[in-house]
């Protein structure tokens, strides 16, 4: 996942599918994406699981309901979870919550994540094998090449 | 019932008495939501001859099926009541996220009724609603408020208030909503001001559930789609916002300048364009909720003297404060804008009434005296000292506050306030779009752009291009226009979506929501039955043909440049027209038959 906060628009579309496609209702409540609006700072930040490659959730499950799947995404097996809320109150991001009958997080909707699908401005991007850091790097070479290059 | 909460809250501010109502699902059916089902109690409940301001008039807001929902564009919420500035009944609309959580919170919408002895604001969370002192709101901004309430009821809760033109009594006072969003025009801030009805603060978890899933799913994502391949709301409202309009309507010679005296081909227009409001003070650009148009301007002015930030200005405002006042000062214009949102006012009116009074001390009918210094058109420092003098009723200020119309009848010439019922007209010459002066005169609420937009198919080509200067079809067209945004409108969505798509993407979305089988055409039907009911409305208030009409300027004085050069509004053709194809006798009366074929009584 690809967060680019300056991108983000407001709309909360990712919240709407996100809750729909969990809950089968539209409910900010219930999606595991959420977008944090600044109105004095003039920015929109959507948060979301990380998907901790040390996942304190998984560690800290009494029932081990948490593992990683084939997208690198950590699911909760509902027929183990026991409702503890214990990996709730581990995430220290806060990304894990409660809807009243479950515990939900990002699951990368099993390899498609429909927040980034649905996201009209790039600022929830899903993408494979190329960190953020490395786009990071490339934005900043590309000044190199703007002062030193020769392209016109 | 899908879709819909199903129930509605009654206010009571006189007794300080809350009810929860059921919605009957034939209501539903038949007016869709919104601005329909709004429109259908208001007139069952408050006659005609009941005065905006009175504690007698009621003030409606109610959200559409679709409010909340992953459709398209679907943050709206309706605003319907007795219109202060003309009225008539009085409609606005407003998105941002206030809409969606109300209907989270358990409602469609609210009935306020009466008028409370203190000051109070309404707080509803969950399906409960208390009335709690607002002493300590009473005088503060939009942006204080919405501040001071966020601290008491928390970051999530949604606010829609007055600030001091609404509480003050000034005619074209807007409520407003997530702070920068408005139901603007009409003087609906003042209703809710008379009521001493300060804010609405909404806070809801729960969710909304939808008849068919898969299909609603399917059939916003199709409508999704079709937005983004667009390029008006796929690219064009995004990058410049509404604003983009200021160059397109200018090159066609319909962008009226100096109060609409000299023409609508203004010199400056670059310089209060979407072009270079992009270039110098956008920030970013913003949607309202579940909106991927996102034409909201996150806007700064960095440094000088109007420095500043906040949203906007749209078109609308940006060429009533500018073009029509002969000022091409961006800055200052947006500081108006900025001002006009925190202190809860309907830019265009007000920009609009500042040209109208720059015209009247231009003829020498205003002095200095009287104004308190000069007003003459080009003067942007005036613009925004007069803002907050306005909203405050100070000096001038206190006259600005009545509007053009009865500024200009004033000193007895009402003829050079460019309304129409008393409402401003907005930013497009109906000399050189004749189905916008069409529009215009037969609008419900006034003078009004978003009644029905002529201006997509005689400038923009949509949804097929309509030459801009003749009269031929646009009453036929303006009557689609109408119709379908009185659908829009109830449904919930946002009208800058019919730029990208149309009655089939709304219809598809509307049946799997509310599980109701009406058809395409049996929608837009509705939509024929509200803009009837609203007819009726206003004739039973004694409007007659006689108001369906525009400033002597529009019918007399032709157009001297540009490519309508020469041209006057030839309403009185269209308009014999526009009656016949509504199904109304030549005075502008639905015929009983056409009544009865709505379902009307």
């Amino acid at each position: 996942m690809v967060l680019r906060p300056e991108k983000c628009l407001g709309c909360r579309s990712c919240e709407l599918i996100c809750s729909f496609n969990r809950a089968k209702e539209f409910n900010p409540q219930k999606s595991a994406v959420t977008v944090i609006p600044y109105d004095k700072a003039m920015i929109c930040v959507p948060i979301m699981c990380t998907q901790c490659e040390e996942a304190c959730c998984e560690k800290v499950c009494p029932v081990s309901a948490i593992s990683k799947d084939e997208h690198g995404a950590r699911i909760i097996d509902e027929k183990k979870c026991i409702v503890c809320k214990m990996c709730i109150s581990a995430c220290p991001l806060g990304n894990i919550a409660f809807d009243g009958d479950k515990v939900f997080k990002c699951d990368l909707c099993g390899g498609e994540p429909n927040c980034a699908l649905h996201c009209p401005s790039g600022a929830i991007e899903y993408k494979e094998a190329l960190p953020s850091s490395i786009l990071k790097r490339k934005a900043l070479a590309d000044r190199f090449k703007d002062v030193f290059g020769e392209e016109e | 019932m899908y879709a819909m909460t199903g129930k509605l809250l009654r206010v009571n501010l006189s007794s300080g008495t809350i009810q929860t109502e059921a919605i009957p699902a034939d209501l539903a059916e038949k007016y869709i939501g919104g601005r329909g089902l709004a429109t259908k109690y208001y007139t069952e409940e408050v006659p005609a001859g009941v005065t905006a301001l009175s504690p007698e008039n009621k003030l409606i807001m109610m959200t559409g099926p679709l409010t909340g929902t992953f459709a398209t564009s679907a943050g709206r919420y309706m605003c319907v009541s007795k219109a202060p500035l003309t009225e008539t009944i009085g409609c606005a609309n407003s998105g941002g996220n206030f809409g969606a959580e109300l209907k989270y919170a358990g409602f469609d919408g609210i009935i306020l009724e009466g008028r409370s002895p203190e000051p109070v604001y309404l707080h509803i969370k969950n399906g409960k609603a208390v009335l709690r002192p607002a002493d300590k709101l009473w005088g503060k901004t939009v942006y204080e408020t919405t501040d001071m309430l966020n601290e008491t009821h928390g970051p999530e809760a949604k606010v829609a208030c007055i600030g001091p033109a609404g509480e003050n009594g000034v005619l074209y006072a807007a409520i407003m909503n997530d702070k920068h969003r408005a139901a603007g025009r009409g003087g609906l801030g003042a209703v809710m001001g008379s009521k001493n009805l300060k804010a609405v603060v909404v806070r809801g978890t729960d969710g909304i559930k939808v008849a068919d899933s898969e299909g609603f799913l399917a059939a916003c994502i199709d409508a999704r789609r079709k937005l983004r391949s667009h390029p008006v709301t796929g690219t064009g409202l995004g990058v410049y916002g509404t604003e983009i309009l200021v160059n397109i309507v200018n090159s066609v010679g319909a962008l009226p300048v100096h109060n609409w005296r000299d023409g609508a081909v203004y010199k400056d227009a670059e310089d209060i364009s979407g072009e270079a409001l992009a270039e110098k003070y956008l920030v970013r650009n913003k949607g309202c909720f579940g909106c991927t148009i996102a034409c909201g301007r996150v806007t700064k002015i960095p440094n000088g003297p109007y420095k500043s930030a906040g949203e906007g200005p749209e078109y609308e405002a940006a060429w009533a404060l500018g073009a029509s006042c002969g000022i091409n000062d961006l800055a200052a214009i947006c500081k108006v804008n900025f001002l006009c949102n925190e202190y809860g006012m309907d830019p265009i009116t007000l920009g609009a009434t500042y040209a109208c009074a720059m015209e009247l001390f231009d003829k020498g009918l205003l002095t200095k005296e009287e104004i308190g210094g000069p007003l003459a058109f080009g003067d942007a420092q005036s613009i925004v000292d007069f803002a907050v003098k306005t909203a405050m009723k100070e000096g001038f200020g206190a006259r600005l506050a009545e509007g053009s119309y009865r500024l200009a009848e004033s000193v007895g010439h009402p003829e050079l306030s460019m309304s129409v019922k008393k409402q401003e007209m907005p930013a497009y010459d109906g000399r050189g779009a004749q189905g916008m002066g069409l529009s215009y005169a037969t609008s419900n609420r006034g003078g009004c752009h978003v009644r029905g937009y002529m201006t997509s198919p005689e400038i923009l080509g949509i949804p097929t291009k309509m030459d801009p200067l003749v009269t031929e079809g646009k009453a036929a067209m303006l009557k689609v226009f109408q119709d379908l945004t009185a659908v829009v409108d109830s449904a919930g969505i946002c009208l800058f979506t019919t730029f990208g798509m149309g009655l089939p993407e709304i219809g598809a979305q509307l049946r799997p929501a509310t599980g109701f089988s009406y058809t395409d055409e049996e929608i837009l039907k509705t939509g024929e039955r509200i803009w009837n009911m609203e007819k009726l409305y206003n004739l039973s208030g004694g409007f007659s043909k006689k108001d369906d009409t525009l400033p002597p300027r529009l019918l007399k004085e032709a157009l001297p440049e540009g490519p309508a050069k020469g041209k006057v509004c030839e309403l009185d053709t269209m308009l014999a027209e526009y009656y016949q194809v509504r199904g109304w006798d030549a005075e502008g009366v639905p015929t009983p038959e056409k009544i009865s074929e709505l379902g009307l009584k």
